[in-house]
């Protein structure tokens, strides 16, 4: 709980956070920012979490722990995705998403 | 949790015997794996009671335990499918033991998903389900299509897990708790509800690739090692369906008026898109990749009716799916591991050169399309009675629709294997023992579920009760 700040500007907060994630994802075309993007879109789900459980539900720790646990998979994820992104840019050179594709339609 | 700890200690079977075992001798492991993935599928057969752990975050049912098993089946036919490729075409041996650490790992994170009790557990199991299958998809890491196939479900699957998390956030929000059963009780319908539920829904719609979020599945498909497609759109493809399911009758009941709606749109979008598209595709893969988003079109069907007749109808359409499925997709493994051809045209004259696969392909695709007395008519004429059992009268003529599209375009290999002839038409080859035993046992089962009706009872008793 922050005094003088209430849910209502947090909660606005995280889904400013992840539209700006989303709108990242749709629009850039280097497929390292698309994952920075993803990673923007995973925070705003932590920080909802959190404040969810920390404004509504104090009780119970439930959304901190999920929290932890979405940190730890995203960070499994961020290393399986760089690491196939490595793997591409030595087939290719390139990590655009325009250069890379040859399968369409 | 018998099924998890057998598949957990067979995972660290491997990765000890990968670590003590010279790199000549790693071919070994293809029969040792197989061998024990079918004693896991023979004792995942024996009943086990119902019972719930960690507090009800893990929950195990006569349904649950049945769709494990159903599972465990589609798995065992890819391996047997899938060992020939590996044992040819997999250039360096010491990559082998992965193959089977990672597809039993991602087989793990389903059973986990299945059982799960509250949304922790759905998240982990979902994960764990997606993160190996995606190094799998990029296995072949001098292949460009296969490394564009990883990079591409990874992005779009952790994108969709991101949403789909967002909305978790959401029910938490107003249920109060991550546990499906306290989520139950205090759920009020709410806009804020409501949302969640359309996020958490796009979230597992791209794991069933239902069709406004389905654009990787034909791509994913085409650059994956044909296993792994296999196993995209019939294993992953069933867990997901499961667990949704799941939820949205005993966890979101009353926002039912709300999904009712999502599934009624995504159900006549996806079977279009699906079948439209099909129609043009030349490579097989892709081509299945379609055919695949089509039949989850008709699963929809079922997930409408909302009652046991619902759950019922799906799990066995999800076995007669998985059968027919892996009949068309263990025919063009065998043709590409032997010969390396994968488009439609490839297959000219195929009946006169290969009979019994050009015979296991028509079969697979007759089910698939729903042409009685095999399988896949049943299963889709069930779907039809639970939807038109809620008087969902237009959705069943769109079904019909549908069908008649998919005749089309499922006939074209057909007409193509065996009423041209061909100079160049693929040579006869015999097929390796383990690629006999996949496509017998799916033929098998295709004929079985189509003949043998106290197995639809047998599922009709154990949904009796679940909700």
């Amino acid at each position: 709980m922050i005094e003088n700040v209430s849910i209502y500007e947090l909660l606005t907060l995280t889904t400013i956070l992840f539209f700006i994630g989303l709108y990242g994802f749709l629009t850039r075309k280097n497929l390292l920012t698309m994952l920075l993007s993803i990673e923007l879109l995973l925070n705003a789900s932590v920080i909802n979490f959190v404040v969810i459980n920390k404004y509504l539900y104090p009780d119970v720790l439930q959304g901190v722990y999920f929290s932890i646990f979405i940190i730890a998979v995203a960070a499994a994820e961020t290393a399986l995705a760089i690491s196939i992104i490595i793997n591409l840019y030595r087939l290719k050179t390139s990590v655009d998403v325009a250069e890379t594709e040859t399968m369409k339609y | 949790m018998r099924n998890e700890i057998i598949l957990l200690v067979l995972i660290l079977a491997l990765l000890i015997f990968e670590i003590f075992t010279k790199p000549n001798q790693k071919k070994h492991i293809i029969n040792i794996a197989v061998g024990l993935f079918f004693i896991h599928t023979v004792i995942g057969f024996f009943p086990i009671g119902e019972s719930s752990l960690f507090g009800g975050s893990f929950r195990t049912t006569g349904l649950i335990h049945f769709y494990k098993s159903v599972l465990n089946i589609g798995v065992l036919i890819i391996l047997l499918q899938s060992a020939d490729w590996l044992r040819n075409k997999v250039a360096h041996f010491n990559k082998i033991p992965e193959f089977f650490i990672l597809l039993f790992s991602s087989l793990l994170g389903m059973n986990f998903m299945i059982s799960s009790g509250d949304f922790l557990l759905f998240y982990l199991g979902l994960e764990l389900s997606t993160l190996p299958l995606v190094a799998l998809i990029a296995y072949d890491s001098f292949n460009q299509q296969s490394t564009e196939a990883g990079i591409k479900l990874i992005l779009s699957a952790a994108l969709a897990s991101a949403i789909s998390l967002f909305g978790i956030g959401m029910l938490y929000a107003t249920g109060g708790s991550l546990y499906f059963e306290v989520i139950a009780q205090n759920l009020q319908s709410s806009n804020l509800a409501i949302l969640g539920m359309v996020f958490f829904f796009s979230g597992l719609a791209f794991k069933i690739s239902l069709a406004p979020f389905h654009f990787w599945t034909a791509d994913v498909y085409e650059g994956a090692p044909i296993g792994i497609a296999s196993y995209l759109s019939v294993i992953s493809k069933g867990a997901a369906i499961f667990i949704l399911m799941a939820i949205l009758f005993s966890v979101l009941p009353i926002l039912s008026e709300a999904w009712k709606l999502v599934v009624y749109i995504l159900a006549i979008t996806t079977m279009f898109t699906g079948n439209l598209f099909a129609i043009r595709q030349k490579n097989m893969k892709r081509y299945l990749a379609y055919s695949s988003i089509a039949q989850a079109g008709f699963m929809m069907m079922g997930i409408i009716n909302a009652e046991e007749l619902g759950v019922a109808t799906v799990v066995y359409f999800v076995l007669v799916y998985v059968f027919s499925n892996l009949g068309a997709f263990g025919v063009v493994q065998a043709i590409s591991s032997q010969t390396g051809k994968e488009n439609m045209d490839d297959y000219t004259g195929l009946y006169r050169t290969n009979p019994k696969l050009a015979l296991i392909l028509l079969l697979s695709l007759f089910s698939l399309a729903g042409i009685p007395p095999l399988a896949g008519f049943f299963g889709k004429f069930f779907l039809y009675t639970a939807a038109a059992s809620k008087g969902y009268y237009l959705l069943v003529f769109l079904a019909v629709v549908n069908v008649t599209i998919s005749l089309y375009y499922y006939l074209l290999p057909v007409r193509v294997m065996f009423l041209r002839k061909s100079d160049d038409a693929i040579p006869y080859f015999k097929s390796k023992l383990m690629m006999r035993a996949g496509l017998v046992i799916a033929v098998l089962g295709i004929f079985v579920l189509g003949l043998y009706s106290p197995l639809y009872n047998y599922i009709v008793e154990l949904s009796a009760g679940v909700l």
